[in-house]
C-alpha cells in the first residue's frame, strides 16, 4: 500500500530565523499510527505546523493522498482531511462545548451530519455532553483537550495530528487522555502525535520516530525504539570526555 | 577557590503545580556549571529565584557569603551577578552601543542626569562588541541583527557590569554554528579569566563538553549534581527525559 501522507526533502523555519527542518523526509502509511519522538529543538512541532499548512516549507514538499499540501492554506489542508491539535489547544475559551464543536465543523454544510458527528464526539467524552453549554474556558485542563480533541474529530479527519495532548495534565487525566487517543486509533484514523514524554507516547503507537536537529535520525516498530543506543547520546549528548563532543 | 552561590531548599509553586521542590545545590568559583532536564523540569524558574525575577515561597540564596534571597536584581548586577534571557530583550529602536551601556547599570549620578553616555562606557562597550565580534553593528539599530547576533549583543551586555558571575539561559538556542562556535570559546576564554558561568541548555554536546559540573533537574527537583562523565552514565538521568521517571 501507497504511503498516505509523504514528507520529502522539506527545509521550514520561522521568519528570518534558520532553518528548523532540514531536509526532513517521512512516510506515514494509513491506519498507522506514530509517535514522534526527540529533544528540545529537534522540530518536532514544526513538522507538525508545516503539514498542517501553518507554516509554508521553504522547500521540499508535502504529499497527502496524491496532493500536494505545501502551498495551502490551513482551511484548504482541513478540507483535505488532515486536522491538526496545538500544543496550545487553540479553544474559542469565550464559547460553549457545543460551539466550539460546531466551529470544528465549520466545513461541513449537512446539518445532520453536524449532528450526528457532534453525537459520536459525546460518546467518546461524555463529560463534553454534560458541559454541552458551558465555556470552553471555563473546563478544566484535561475536559479542554478532551473538547480539543472532539472538536478535530468533527471533521471527520483522515489523519489526526495530535502535539503534546497531555501536556500539563494531572496524571490521571494523562491516563484517560491516553485511553481516548487509543479509541481514535481502533476508529481507523492515521494518528501522528508528539509526546514530551516518550515512553508514554511510544505504548500508543504502532511506529517511533525520531527526530534530532530537524532531520528523522531513525525510525522503527514503536516498542523498540528507546533500547536503541543512539538514543543516549540523542537526549543526553556525545560521551564527555571523549574528545569528539564539538 | 569555594563555593560562590549557594541555593537552598528553594521552593515555588505557581497555582498548585509545584515548579521547584526543595532545591538546593552549590555552584564553585571558577567552574562551568550547566544546569539540565527535561521541559518542565523548572531550570529557568530556578534562574529566576536565583535573580530574583520571583520570589520563592521558601529557601535562601547566597552569593558570596550574602544573603540575596530578597535583593532586586539591579542589586544584584551591581554584586556581580550578571544575566541573559532565553529571548533576547535587545531594544529594537536603539543603537547595538546604545543597548550595551543600558545594561551597565552605572552608579554615576551625571550621567544619569545628562542621559548621555561616558566616553569610558563607549570605550569598554565597542571593546566588548569587538570580543564577541560584532563592533561592525555597534552603530545599527539593534533591529537589524540576526538572533545569533542578538546572542552574543546580550552576552557582551552582559559584561559590561564586569560581573564574576554569568548566568545563561539558553545561550545556543536558535544560534547557526559558527555563531555558537564563537559564543562557546568566548565563554572558555572568559572561563579561564577566572569567571563563573552558570548556563541552562539543551543542546547536550555543548552542555557535556563545556560544562565542569552538571545538574540534572526533573519534576522541580535536583536528581543529581556531577561531572558530564557520571551525570551521563547514571541511568536516571535518560530515564527522566524519556518519562520513565
Amino acid at each position: 500500500m501507497p504511503p498516505i501522507l509523504e514528507i520529502t526533502n522539506v527545509d521550514a523555519g520561522y521568519g528570518a530565523g534558520p532553518d528548523i527542518l532540514r531536509g526532513l523526509s517521512l512516510e506515514v502509511e494509513e491506519a498507522k499510527s506514530y509517535c514522534i519522538i526527540g529533544p528540545n529543538g529537534a522540530g518536532k512541532s514544526t513538522l507538525l505546523k508545516v503539514i498542517a499548512g501553518l507554516l509554508p516549507p521553504r522547500s521540499g514538499d508535502v504529499v497527502f493522498r496524491g496532493e500536494s499540501l505545501a502551498r495551502r492554506r490551513p482551511d484548504q489542508v482541513l478540507a483535505t482531511g488532515v486536522c491538526f491539535v496545538p500544543q496550545d489547544q487553540a479553544l474559542f475559551p469565550e464559547m460553549t462545548v457545543r460551539e466550539n464543536l460546531i466551529m470544528g465543523a465549520y466545513l461541513v454544510k449537512d446539518r445532520a451530519l453536524v449532528r450526528q458527528r457532534m453525537e459520536r464526539v459525546f460518546e467518546m467524552f461524555p463529560i463534553l455532553e454534560e458541559r454541552t453549554n458551558q465555556d470552553a474556558g471555563k473546563l478544566s485542563g484535561g475536559q479542554q483537550q478532551m473538547l480539543a480533541m472532539g472538536r478535530a474529530l468533527m471533521i471527520d479527519p483522515i489523519l489526526l495530528m495530535l502535539d503534546e495532548p497531555t501536556l500539563g495534565l494531572a496524571p490521571q487525566v494523562v491516563e484517560q487522555i491516553f485511553a481516548q487517543v487509543r479509541e481514535l486509533e481502533s476508529l481507523g484514523i492515521t494518528v501522528v502525535i508528539v509526546e514530551q514524554n516518550a515512553q508514554r507516547g511510544l505504548e500508543l503507537a504502532d511506529w517511533g520516530v525520531v527526530l534530532d536537529l530537524g532531520i528523522v535520525r531513525f525510525e522503527g516498530p514503536a516498542e523498540g525504539i528507546l533500547e536503541d543506543p543512539r538514543i543516549r547520546e540523542l537526549y543526553l549528548g556525545k560521551a564527555a570526555g571523549t574528545g569528539e563532543a564539538k | 577557590m569555594g563555593v560562590m552561590l549557594q541555593a537552598r531548599g528553594l521552593d515555588k509553586s505557581f497555582g498548585g503545580i509545584r515548579a521547584v521542590n526543595d532545591c538546593s545545590f552549590d555552584i564553585e568559583e571558577g567552574t562551568i556549571t550547566s544546569l539540565i532536564g527535561p521541559n518542565g523540569a523548572g531550570k529557568t524558574t530556578t534562574f529566576n529565584l536565583i535573580n530574583n525575577v520571583i520570589k520563592p515561597d521558601s529557601g535562601s540564596v547566597k552569593f558570596e557569603g550574602t544573603n540575596i534571597t530578597n535583593k532586586m536584581p539591579h542589586k544584584l548586577t551591581r554584586l556581580g551577578i550578571g544575566r541573559t534571557f532565553q529571548v533576547t530583550r535587545a531594544l529594537d529602536d536603539m543603537t547595538v552601543l546604545e543597548n550595551m551601556v543600558v545594561g551597565s547599570s552605572t552608579d554615576n549620578l551625571r550621567a544619569i542626569i545628562g542621559s548621555r553616555m561616558l566616553d569610558s562606557e563607549i570605550e569598554r562597550a565597542l571593546s566588548l562588541l569587538e570580543f564577541v565580534g560584532i563592533e561592525q553593528y555597534a552603530y545599527s539599530r539593534a533591529e537589524l541583527l540576526s538572533y545569533g547576533q542578538r546572542k552574543l549583543l546580550e552576552f557582551s551586555a552582559v559584561l559590561m557590569s564586569n560581573p564574576r558571575l554569568v548566568m545563561l539561559d539558553e545561550p545556543a538556542g536558535g544560534v547557526n554554528p559558527a555563531l555558537l562556535e564563537r559564543m562557546v570559546d568566548r565563554v572558555r576564554q572568559l572561563n579561564g579569566q577566572g569567571l563563573t558561568f552558570f548556563i541552562v541548555e539543551h543542546n547536550m554536546d555543548l552542555v557535556m563538553d563545556l560544562s565542569d559540573s552538571v545538574i540534572v533537574m526533573a519534576h522541580g527537583e535536583v536528581l543529581i549534581h556531577g561531572t558530564p562523565e557520571e551525570v551521563q552514565n547514571d541511568g536516571r538521568v535518560l530515564d527522566a527525559y524519556l518519562g520513565m521517571a
